[in-house]
């Protein structure tokens, strides 16, 4: 597989590590009410699309970029590829 | 002044150099390196104390500037720092000042291991050793890459010669890898 | 030997005369022959024997999809098994042998086999060696392994290098036939950057086979002067030998190039062969195609050959497998064989050709309308039986056969991406489907466009669309544009051993079974016959094992299904997918900055993880390692011992937010910890199980150097980065590794302050008040050299970490040793280091193996609830915190020399030893030299309040049951004065 680095340029897959979906920036609140299902929920539940899918990888043999790639599971195709940075500030993530 | 006796990375007390079919693998180690990543909201400022500091424009992504004191592009808002080690063993220092608190400086001269290869016909080496698309690179590129499973860092300094820098524990493994592929395509 | 077989013209190089030997025989060949064609010029047509039934065979192609004509190549370690005869370039000296045959290859004591063909039908392994289960492994399986089977392998390490390799392209053109070299062409004359690759080593395809004419000149003549055009363009990379195996995602394309098969020896430092990844922006497959037979009664005798295999020996080898051939075709191309041949000089038996209105000949009698049904011939052909429409028999006296049947599309690669071949009515075959690999389209006879016109414009134009090209295309040459109608044929009705598989040795016969016994799918159809399972994949089989099945069932060949094909597109050898990674270099070994001096002291070494670490530091003397590590635990224990740390993973962690990152990253705090000290920090996964432990040393306010285990360098620093990016992206910190700039030693024992001392620079004061317990800092040692130094301890005894750059390890670790000479001092390897710590009870990666908590461990206190950090909700999951959770004990035999093993259970002393009344289980075992006894750590449920307790060890796999006491994990000092001292 060949992922589109955002900064890099095409590159191939085997200089990644995959770590699974990008469901995983979403972490929880640790002092919510309900933070011990929440975090159940984020440790252990996962779509299974057929299709779409946003998961995360890193660029362990390039420039060390955390990447959120969209990829169809069904046919490899990679539609979308952004710097993990980004997409978590996008999502509300700071500090 | 201290004295106790370096070695390089392959253990020796002078660098190792092989001569295959016209082109030289040189073990390099009197270079200093030092890491430079702009601090949070820093970026911009550190581009610009780094540009100073090497006298040149501050490298984009996949670059590699400068003269004596020299930088490569290492990750986003992430350098690294080359001189020679013989005038430059404080890098790490010097860096640091030249920063001004714009960036995070780390000293990296020992962490890296570096083979200078020169001569013609390089690029049937590499492509033996590494996935990078050489029709794109040219003098100024500076790639980082896995070679034989060894994250390395390859820079462009003219297409007759080229710099790799490899992790220092790792220099025995790389420098076979590169040696054997010179056997084998040259 | 003189080649009687030979034929005039060719492309051979009739200058060259190499020698060769098949079975032990010498023979003579051309430069430019293969084993193939030399074979059939000195007359040998019998080369091995068949699979199951061991009946003789021969060459039945010209190409790749050979599926009989297999050898042993080479001798010794080089002996490589079922290598097809039609692509083994000749070169001098080739030795060659003849595979599955006992005792030799014309007399085969096995061919008893094929008079027990009724036993061996279809499915026969199912059928017949169903009981008893165990006569399987011992009586059927070795008995059927010697029989059937192929060639044999060496059994011994390969002795040949082979290299792997990346190249990037525009476009990539698999078969340089008439479509791949027009295409080349066009795409290389409009600048682009082009890969040519083909599995011959004369590029050409077919256009080397053929005698008509391209342009103004022969086929093959035209496709010498396009290789030269290409070679003279710096933008086209030409790849002979070269077999596009893969098609992958994105455009990437496995090929293996065949850089030293063709030589005598490889050439120092050489590869054999080379596994190419090549990245393409666009593919054009001209993978050409194959002819395919028709089955008949006794269609498997050698001398039976495809008749477009016959007409590339006679064209470009110059080489007729008889002086006598006859020909079966239902389509117009087995008569250019035939006047191809008679051309040449060869005497035409007939053509025999199932349709009525088959062409005529002035030159050799045609007879139309007629079909083989039976041959003769002991070990080679000798009579082709022939029926006539009227009803009538002819016998036809020949020694070699041209079956043609049509042809396939080798649409192989369009299928490597799930894709589906489609089929074609009017040409009766597969064709590529829609679905096609990315970035991929065809062009030619792999396309069903079968002349040489049509492969010619269909490149030309294929090129051109995949690289957008908006010019003209270039000038097609002139070339044959016969219509090919292929009416489908696929077996002579009412033979009985008719061949499909010829390596499989597959009949008609087998496939009708298989659907009687209600096999209805083609990959069940596959399975249970085996049919397109050997090395060929069924390149010559397929299609028609599925028209049988067609046939039978009553349904059109689309409606049974399609068979796909995996990668590779032919064999390839284990070695070449490993390529340089063997042996020693099987992965890169790091070194340690000490690994010269520690190699000079004869230490043992140890592989963990790429590392080699100093295991022990053996005396003269000592001969057993217990001796070795004994000695360095007291020596260490009573004055002072150095151990390279350096393989502990560093990373430098600045920022304004450093502090407030490591909150978060560890399960303890961070934020107060005073510039100038180390703290022991504790990092969890997010589901609370410990992932690594180590130190965060504070340098100065925004700038901590963190440890982690040797182990977990790599993943640690991965996940940090995780956090920094993905979950807390606004943090003002910076991250990078620097194991391996610094060299570390600890330096642990009652003098090691004083040898220290000797080092370290004196303006630096290390006393205990000025240089406490955890502290750290920059100094100077051996006059002025920049170190880190750090007191901490994993022995428990005084300690200290220093670290220089590591260019002056080597040295450093001179200067201790010869520093310390007045206190004894030793290095110490891993062992002892593992010894030491069980001693004193830290947990390491025996204890931190992923299922353990922070309270597993007896660390829960160190789990701060007061802020955010990865792991602190879920760690206090129920299951998780419950009163009988296990926790970490000291595990003491009451007699010491009883041996604790590491993965034994405990069971109280009295009731059943089962899983149900499993109290815990052994992490870490090992032998005390300080309390003289084995020892060891262990988790054991509410082991924390069970102190004192007696219990049983044990290990019902190896009978193994010892009486033990759990203590305190703290063996040594357990108040930690010494570490403080």
């Amino acid at each position: 597989m060949i992922i589109n680095h955002p900064l890099l340029g095409p590159r191939d897959a085997s200089e990644f590590t995959y770590l699974g979906d990008a469901a995983l920036i979403d972490r929880p609140d640790w002092q919510a009410e309900n933070a011990a299902d929440a975090f159940y929920e984020y440790g252990y539940l996962r779509d299974n699309p057929s299709g779409e899918h946003q998961e995360l990888w890193y660029h362990e043999a390039g420039d060390r970029s955390w990447l959120v790639v969209t990829r169809n599971t069904l046919t490899h195709e990679i539609s979308k590829v952004e710097l993990a940075r980004d997409v978590a500030r996008a999502r509300g993530r700071s500090k | 002044m201290h004295d106790l006796v370096a070695i390089t990375a392959l253990g020796g007390t002078e660098p190792r150099v092989d001569t295959i079919a016209g082109v030289t693998c040189t073990e390099v180690p009197g270079v200093a390196l030092a890491s430079v990543a702009a601090r949070l909201g820093e970026e911009a400022n550190c581009v610009k104390a780094l540009g100073d500091l090497i006298e040149a424009p501050t490298p984009e992504v996949g670059q590699w500037a400068g003269a004596t004191i020299s930088a490569f592009w290492s990750g986003p808002d992430q350098w690294m720092v080359e001189a020679p080690f013989e005038s430059h063993e404080d890098l790490p220092g010097q860096t640091k000042a030249a920063m001004a608190g714009t960036a995070s400086v780390t000293e990296q001269t020992d962490g890296w291991a570096r083979f200078d290869l020169s001569g013609d016909n390089i690029s049937s080496v590499l492509e033996l050793l590494c996935q990078l698309d050489l029709r794109k690179i040219s003098a100024g590129s500076a790639d980082r890459c896995s070679i034989h499973h060894i994250g390395c860092f390859v820079l462009c300094r003219t297409p007759e010669h080229f710099s790799i820098y490899g992790p220092r524990s790792s220099a025995g493994s790389l420098h076979h890898a590169i040696v054997t592929a010179m056997r084998s395509a040259l | 030997m003189t080649q009687t077989n030979r034929l005039e013209g060719g492309q051979i190089d009739r200058n060259t005369s190499l020698s060769f030997r098949f079975d032990g025989r010498s023979y003579t060949a051309h430069s430019g022959d293969t084993l193939a064609s030399a074979l059939l010029a000195n007359d040998v047509r019998l080369i091995g024997r068949s699979f199951k039934y061991h009946r003789p065979r021969g060459l039945l192609t010209a190409g790749s999809e050979e599926p009989n004509g297999m050898v042993e190549l080479r001798t010794g370690a080089r002996k490589e098994p079922n290598t097809r005869a039609t692509t083994i370039e000749m070169f001098d000296g080739l030795e060659a042998y003849s595979q599955n045959r006992w005792p030799s290859l014309k007399f085969d004591a096995l061919a008893v086999n094929d008079m027990f063909s009724n036993f061996l039908s279809a499915g026969f392994y199912y059928k017949t060696f169903m009981w008893p289960a165990a006569f399987w492994e011992k009586l059927y399986e070795p008995i059927i392994r010697r029989a059937a089977g192929l060639g044999s392998l060496s059994m011994e390490a390969d002795p040949d290098e082979y290299d792997k390799g990346f190249r990037h392209c525009d476009l990539l053109i698999i078969g340089a036939g008439p479509a791949g070299l027009m295409a080349a062409l066009t795409a290389g004359r409009a600048g682009a950057d082009v890969i040519l690759a083909d599995e011959d080593f004369a590029l050409g395809g077919r256009l080397n086979s053929e005698t008509f004419a391209v342009g103004d000149h022969s086929a093959s003549e035209w496709a010498a002067q396009a290789v030269a055009e290409l070679s003279s363009m710096p933008n086209v990379r030409l790849m002979p030998r070269t077999t596009v195996i893969g098609a992958f995602d994105h455009g990437i394309y496995g090929a293996v190039e065949r850089t030293g098969d063709h030589l005598p020896s490889l050439p120092a430092g050489k590869p054999r062969q080379i596994l190419w990844r090549i990245y393409t922006q666009k593919a054009l497959l001209c993978a050409g195609a194959t002819e395919r037979p028709i089955a008949f009664e006794n269609n498997d005798r050698p001398g039976i050959m495809m008749a477009s295999a016959l007409r590339t020996y006679a064209n470009r080898f110059a080489v007729t497998a008889s002086q006598r051939v006859a020909i079966f075709t239902n389509n117009d191309d087995g008569h250019r064989t035939a006047a191809d041949l008679h051309a040449k000089g060869v005497r035409i038996a007939a053509v025999v050709d199932v349709r009525e209105d088959a062409p005529s000949s002035y030159d050799y009698e045609v007879l139309k309308g007629a079909q083989v049904t039976n041959t003769k011939g002991r070990h080679g052909l000798s009579f082709v039986e022939v029926s006539l429409p009227d009803g009538s028999a002819r016998t036809l006296d020949c020694g070699a056969l041209g079956v043609s049947g049509g042809w396939n599309p080798n649409v192989h690669l369009t299928c490597h991406q799930r894709g589906r071949p489609v089929w074609n009515e009017a040409m009766a075959a597969f064709v590529p489907g829609a679905d096609l690999p990315v970035c991929m389209s065809v062009a030619g006879a792999a396309n069903g466009i079968l002349s040489t016109h049509g492969a010619l414009q269909s490149g030309a134009e294929g090129a051109a669309k995949a690289l957008d090209l908006t010019g003209a295309l270039p000038d097609l040459p002139e070339a044959e544009d016969a219509p090919i109608a292929q009416t489908p044929f696929w077996y002579v009705q009412g033979c009985k051993r008719a061949w499909v598989d010829q390596q499989n040795d597959v009949t008609v016969k087998d496939v009708k079974l298989s659907y009687q016994e209600g096999f209805r799918s083609v990959e069940h159809l596959k399975r249970y016959t085996t049919l397109g399972m050997a090395t060929d994949q069924g390149k010559t089989s397929n299609i028609t094992g599925l028209a049988i099945m067609a046939e039978v069932a009553g349904k059109s060949i689309p409606e049974v299904g399609t068979t796909i094909f995996r990668p590779p597109y032919t064999p390839v050898p284990i070695a070449t997918f490993a390529g340089r990674m063997k042996g020693q270099e099987f992965h890169p070994t790091r070194l340690t900055p000490s690994h010269y001096w520690s190699k000079e002291r004869g230490a043992v070494f140890v592989e963990v993880g790429n590392w080699l670490r100093a295991q022990w530091f053996p005396l003269p003397g000592e001969t057993h390692w217990r001796e070795s590590v004994d000695r360095e635990v007291r020596q260490t224990r009573a004055s002072v011992g150095v151990c390279d740390c350096t393989t502990l993973g560093k990373i430098d962690v600045q920022g304004t937010d450093a502090a407030a990152f490591l909150n978060r990253i560890y399960a303890n705090g961070f934020a107060k910890l005073a510039v100038g000290k180390t703290r022991y920090g504790l990092m969890l996964r997010e589901d609370g199980m410990v992932m690594d432990d180590g130190t965060a040393a504070r340098m100065a306010e925004d700038h901590f150097v963190v440890t982690t285990t040797t182990a977990n360098a790599v993943s640690v620093y991965r996940h940090m980065e995780f956090v920094r990016q993905c979950l807390y992206p606004d943090m003002d910190v910076q991250l990078i590794s620097t194991t391996e700039a610094w060299a570390q030693y600890a330096v642990a024992g009652p003098n090691s302050r004083k040898l220290l001392q000797k080092i370290i620079d004196p303006e630096f004061d290390i006393s205990n008040e000025a240089f406490p317990f955890m502290a750290c800092g920059n100094v100077t040692v051996c006059g002025g050299l920049r170190a880190r130094l750090f007191r901490i301890s994993f022995s428990g005894e005084l300690a200290y970490e220093i670290a220089v750059p590591s260019r002056y390890g080597d040295a450093l670790m001179r200067r201790l040793m010869a520093k310390g000479e007045e206190y004894g001092v030793i290095p110490y390897g891993t062992e002892a280091l593992g010894v030491m710590r069980v001693e004193k009870g830290h947990a390491a990666g025996n204890e931190l193996n992923g299922t353990t908590t922070a309270l597993n461990l007896g660390l829960g206190k160190m789990v701060s609830k007061k802020k955010d950090s990865i792991g602190s909700v879920l760690s206090e999951r129920e299951a998780l915190v419950e009163p009988d959770v296990l926790r970490l004990v000291g595990i003491k035999p009451l007699k010491p020399e009883d041996k604790i093993t590491a993965g034994g259970h405990l069971m109280n002393t009295d009731g059943p030893v089962d899983a149900a009344h499993d109290q815990g289980y052994v992490t870490s075992a090992v032998y005390s030299p300080i309390l003289n006894s084995n020892i060891g750590l262990g988790l054991v449920k509410n082991g924390a309040e069970r102190l004192g307790e007696k219990m049983r060890l044990v290990s019902p796999l190896t009978d193994l049951t010892v009486e033990v006491e759990l203590v305190s994990a703290h063996f040594v000092d357990p108040e930690g004065e010494r570490l403080r001292a």
